[in-house]
Formats: C-alpha cells, sequence, structure tokens
C-alpha cells in the first residue's frame, strides 16, 4: 500500500509540474510567439511581461491591496475561530449541531445574484471601497472553514488533556494559550493557509466590493485584455507572481504541520 | 463530533464572535435575494409580487433540468478521483525532511493561482495546435480536440479540476496523518497487522473528520464551478459543458432578469444544502453508531 502511495505521487507530481511548467514558458515569451507556434522549449525568452508588470504601478498597488485585506481576513478567522472550535469540540449545547451546520450553508450560495445585496449591505454601512469591507465579507467562507477544520484536528486532541492542566492547577487562559493552542498548532498551520488561500483567489465579492483605489490582483488580472485581445503573457506572469505570498506562507506553516500533535510535550 | 462531553450552554459563549460575524454577511443578503426572487422586477421603482412563478418556471425550464443533470455529473466525477487520489498522495509524501517542504509547496501551488489564470493556462496548455496537452495527444495519435468535441472537453475539465483540486484533498489528509501518534503505528507493527490494515484501523479513524470537511469543500466548490470552465470552454462546444452558476450568469447579467435569476439561486442554494445535509447526516449516524458499538 505504501508502495503503490508513493507511485501514485510519483505521478501526481508530474502531473501538476506539466501545466506550471508550460505557464513559465508562456510568461517567458512574448504573446504572437505563444499564439504563433508550438515550442517545448522558448527559442526566444524575454522578460518584457514581468517587465510590464514591474514597471507598472497599477500591478504593485493591486499586489498590496490584495495583501492587506486578506491578512486582515486571515487574523479575523484565527481569532474568532479558535474559541468556537474548542466549545464545539468539548462541550455540547443547545442547538450545537444545527449551527455547526448552519455555518457551513453559508459557503453554498451561488454568488451571482448575491453580489448586489452585498454591494448595497456594505455601501450602507459605509465601509465600500475598503480592505475591511472585503475581509469582513470573505469571513461568510473562511470563517465556518476555520471552525470545521480546528474542529476536526481538536476533537482528536484528548480531554484528558484538559483535565491534566486543571490537575497541575493552571487557570484556563494558561491552558487555552501555552497548552491547547501549541498543541494544535499543526491545524493553527493549515487553517491559516487555506484562509488565505480562499481569500486570496476570491474575484467576483472582491471586485465588487472594491472601487478604483483598492483593486486587488485577481481583479486587475481579468484586465489585461486590450485592444489586441487577452495578453497570455503579461496574464502568465502574473499568475505566477501571485503565488509567491502563499508560497511564503506555506513555508512557515510547515514546521508545524510536519511536527504534528506534539502531546508528548504537555 | 464525539457524544460523551459535558451539557454546557455556557459554551455558547464561545461561539458567539463566530456567530455574529457570520449571520452580518449571511443573513441580510439571503433575505434580499429571497425577496427578489418572489417579485417581477422591471426596475428598482417598478416591482410587482409574483408569488411562486418564478419557481414554478424555473423547474420546468429544460435548460435549467439539463445544466443541473450535467452539474451533478460533474461533481460527483471530480470527487470519486480526487478523494482518493488526494488521500493517496498524502499516504505518499515523506513524513518529514527537505522532500516534505518541497511537497508540500508544489502542492500548495495549485490552490493559490487565480482561478482565471488556472482556465487560461489549461486553455493554451490543453489547445491541439499550441499546446503541450494538446500537441502530445495528437502526436500520439489521438485526435484530440477539446474546443469541436464535447467528451473531450469534459475530460479536459475534469482533468484540470483534478489539477486544480486534488491538493485540498491531500494537504488535509496529510495534516490528518500526521496526527497519528506514531505509537499506534509501533503497536499495529507488533500485532502484525497487514498495511491495508494499518490504513483501515490506524489512519482511517484520525482522517475521518478531516476527511468530511474535504468532501463537503469539494461538493460544494465543484457544484458551483464557474470561472474555470467560463475561460476554458465558455461553456461549449454548443452547452455540453454549461453548469448551472453559468446559466444563472447569463440570466443575472447578460440578461438583468433579477427575479427568475434570485428563484434560481435559492433552488441551487436548496440542492446544495440537500445533498451536504444528507451527506453530513449519514457521516455523523455513523459515527454514533460505531460509538454504541465500541
Amino acid at each position: 500500500m505504501t508502495s503503490v502511495s508513493r507511485w501514485v505521487l510519483v505521478f501526481y507530481c508530474i502531473y501538476l509540474l506539466l501545466p506550471l511548467y508550460w505557464l513559465m514558458t508562456m510568461a517567458l515569451r512574448s504573446n504572437s510567439d505563444i499564439t504563433g507556434k508550438f515550442e517545448v522549449i522558448p527559442s526566444n525568452p524575454t522578460l518584457v511581461n514581468f517587465a510590464e508588470i514591474f514597471s507598472n504601478p497599477i500591478w504593485y498597488q493591486a499586489f498590496g491591496n490584495s495583501l492587506s485585506y486578506v491578512i486582515l481576513n486571515t487574523l479575523i478567522s484565527i481569532c474568532v475561530a479558535l474559541p468556537a472550535a474548542y466549545v464545539f469540540s468539548r462541550y455540547r449545547f443547545l442547538g450545537d449541531r444545527q449551527l455547526f451546520f448552519w455555518l457551513l450553508t453559508n459557503r453554498m450560495a451561488p454568488p451571482a445574484v448575491f453580489l448586489l445585496p452585498f454591494f448595497q449591505l456594505y455601501s450602507s454601512i459605509g465601509l465600500f471601497d475598503t480592505p475591511l469591507a472585503v475581509a469582513l465579507a470573505h469571513c461568510l467562507f473562511t470563517v465556518p472553514l476555520s471552525v470545521w477544520i480546528l474542529e476536526g484536528f481538536m476533537s482528536g486532541v484528548p480531554s484528558e488533556v484538559d483535565e491534566m492542566a486543571k490537575i497541575d492547577g493552571h487557570s484556563f487562559p494558561y491552558f487555552f494559550f501555552r497548552v491547547f493552542i501549541p498543541i494544535n498548532r499543526g491545524a493553527i498551520g493549515v487553517t491559516l493557509f487555506f484562509c488565505f488561500m480562499f481569500s486570496w483567489v476570491e474575484l467576483l465579492l472582491a471586485r465588487t466590493l472594491t472601487g478604483s483605489t483598492t483593486k486587488p490582483i485577481v481583479v486587475v488580472m481579468t484586465r489585461t485584455v486590450s485592444a489586441s485581445g487577452l495578453d497570455w503573457g503579461v496574464l502568465a506572469a502574473a499568475g505566477a507572481l501571485t503565488v509567491v505570498p502563499g508560497i511564503i506562507v506555506v513555508w512557515f506553516v510547515r514546521k508545524h504541520l510536519v511536527k504534528g500533535f506534539a502531546l508528548g510535550r504537555v | 463530533m464525539a457524544t460523551n462531553k459535558p451539557y454546557d450552554n455556557r459554551a455558547w459563549l464561545g461561539v458567539l464572535p463566530v456567530l455574529l460575524i457570520v449571520a452580518f454577511s449571511a443573513v441580510i443578503p439571503l433575505m434580499t435575494v429571497v425577496n427578489y426572487s418572489v417579485q417581477d422586477i422591471l426596475d428598482f421603482n417598478s416591482r410587482f409580487y409574483v408569488g411562486l412563478d418564478w419557481y414554478r418556471e424555473t423547474l420546468q425550464d429544460p435548460r435549467f433540468i439539463d445544466a443541473f443533470g450535467r452539474q451533478v455529473l460533474f461533481s460527483f466525477s471530480v470527487l470519486a478521483i480526487e478523494i482518493p487520489l488526494g488521500i493517496l498522495v498524502a499516504r505518499g509524501l515523506p513524513k518529514s525532511g527537505v522532500w516534505t517542504s518541497i511537497l508540500l509547496i508544489l502542492l500548495a501551488v495549485p490552490l493559490l493561482i487565480p482561478w482565471n489564470v488556472v482556465g487560461t493556462i489549461w486553455q493554451i496548455y490543453a489547445r491541439s495546435d499550441i499546446g503541450l496537452l494538446g500537441v502530445g495527444l495528437n502526436e500520439l495519435g489521438l485526435a484530440f480536440n477539446y474546443t469541436s468535441n464535447p467528451t473531450h472537453a469534459w475530460l479536459t475539465l475534469i482533468a484540470m479540476d483534478v489539477w486544480h483540486w486534488t491538493s485540498l484533498v491531500a494537504l488535509l489528509s496529510f495534516a490528518g496523518l500526521t496526527s497519528v501518534p506514531p505509537a499506534y503505528y509501533q503497536a499495529a507493527e507488533l500485532d502484525g497487522a497487514s498495511k491495508w490494515q494499518v490504513f483501515r484501523y490506524v489512519e482511517m479513524p484520525r482522517l475521518g473528520g478531516v476527511l468530511v470537511i474535504a468532501v463537503l469543500l469539494r461538493l460544494m466548490d465543484s457544484f458551483m464551478i464557474y470561472t474555470e470552465p467560463f475561460v476554458l470552454t465558455g461553456g461549449g462546444p454548443g452547452n455540453a459543458t454549461t453548469f448551472l452558476s453559468q446559466y444563472l450568469a447569463t440570466m443575472a447579467v447578460g440578461q438583468f432578469d433579477l427575479g427568475p435569476a434570485a428563484a434560481f439561486s435559492v433552488i441551487y442554494f436548496l440542492f446544495i444544502l440537500l445533498f451536504c445535509w444528507i451527506f453530513y447526516n449519514s457521516v455523523m449516524s455513523d459515527d454514533n453508531e460505531a460509538q454504541h458499538h465500541d
């Protein structure tokens, strides 16, 4: 079984890499070159697409705009989801199962028609065109997701851990912040990544709730259509660059993920 | 959720922030859409109450029924591939070391690419004149052309979704697997458990929770897929790959039929809800039975 998994992994990685390789070759070719001929290895590699992005302030402002609401959203999501996931994993209470399921139903709304009321809601409270508006709107799906992922992992931590802390005379805040959160840092790492990822790639709400000054990167990307049609090269270069912040997040959470549940340290 | 937990309503204090922050963005838009769905909206000053007419019309619309059928087929196809594949990939990952870091990052990359770019990559990659996949398949003697052949368009869409989203299942499963205490593996080895038994009785119980999340996420998101097919095939050839959200978008944005589009959205929402509820409840009742047997 393990050797089967290993082979699956190897083939899957090749399957993952081929389109990524194609993205990179597109980013390094001019638009007419991409549509003009088939080449496995670019014969005239060029950096004009990247130069276009780095020289145009619209692109790097958009990068900053995206980062500001994504970071805000991730922080809010983790902070509110931690206590909620803890009580879901440790207690039964009136309406717990219904509430737990209801949270996830908020991910199920097909966006096309919901965008208009979102726009009205955030305009009426004066948040339109601010990073906070997008961060709060994204909470609609990142918060339920965080609660679900964290609860899944916290339920796996035996309640003896809680009782031991109590017997040792630790207060609840001490237990929660110094014992329980460190145990679950793998889970928090995964949750952090998924919040970041879903908020980073979301397009429709981000487009609806931002004006000209706070346009995020995903929206600017849909505008690489010029008079001469879609500029594949610039789009590919921008696509390659947009994964960088997420990779940095993975790099930081990976250690915690790999260590998993360090129960031995309690 | 385990059932042997203490009952304490003070736990509500812990979920209150979550409830408030989600309800803020959830309740008002949903009520507004329900409100639209029972009205004929010519413009925002002249609207008429039409009751359930739009609902009746949507459910009898053959284009809705066709799109719904395609949607169900698509969602179940990608789930059937992505869930087992994701588990196998997660099991194949080394538990620590440099390769773990490299592979985790590689797995994360497709998830981090904006969805319109994912569609664009595959649109070029699969083209039979200038794309690696398209040209490659044609070199192998297959007359592959996703822009004219509906079956090829379907296979390309599924291949793209598997490429895009299997990582989600794999990353969640990997996090679940690292939570299996090493002592469990040692105990299983001492007992002479087969590899299958290790998977079934040591790893699966720990994976259960994260797999429920993975299945629900993939079910919901694949049911609402919009951007990628829009870019890749534009719903074609013909209507072969027009899924529900694309049909909805042409109604809401293209024709500005807000009333029918809102009724469509509510029905759409209720179907996703129904599928998820059935799945969630069947998993949870299995859980309860398993605990009675213990």
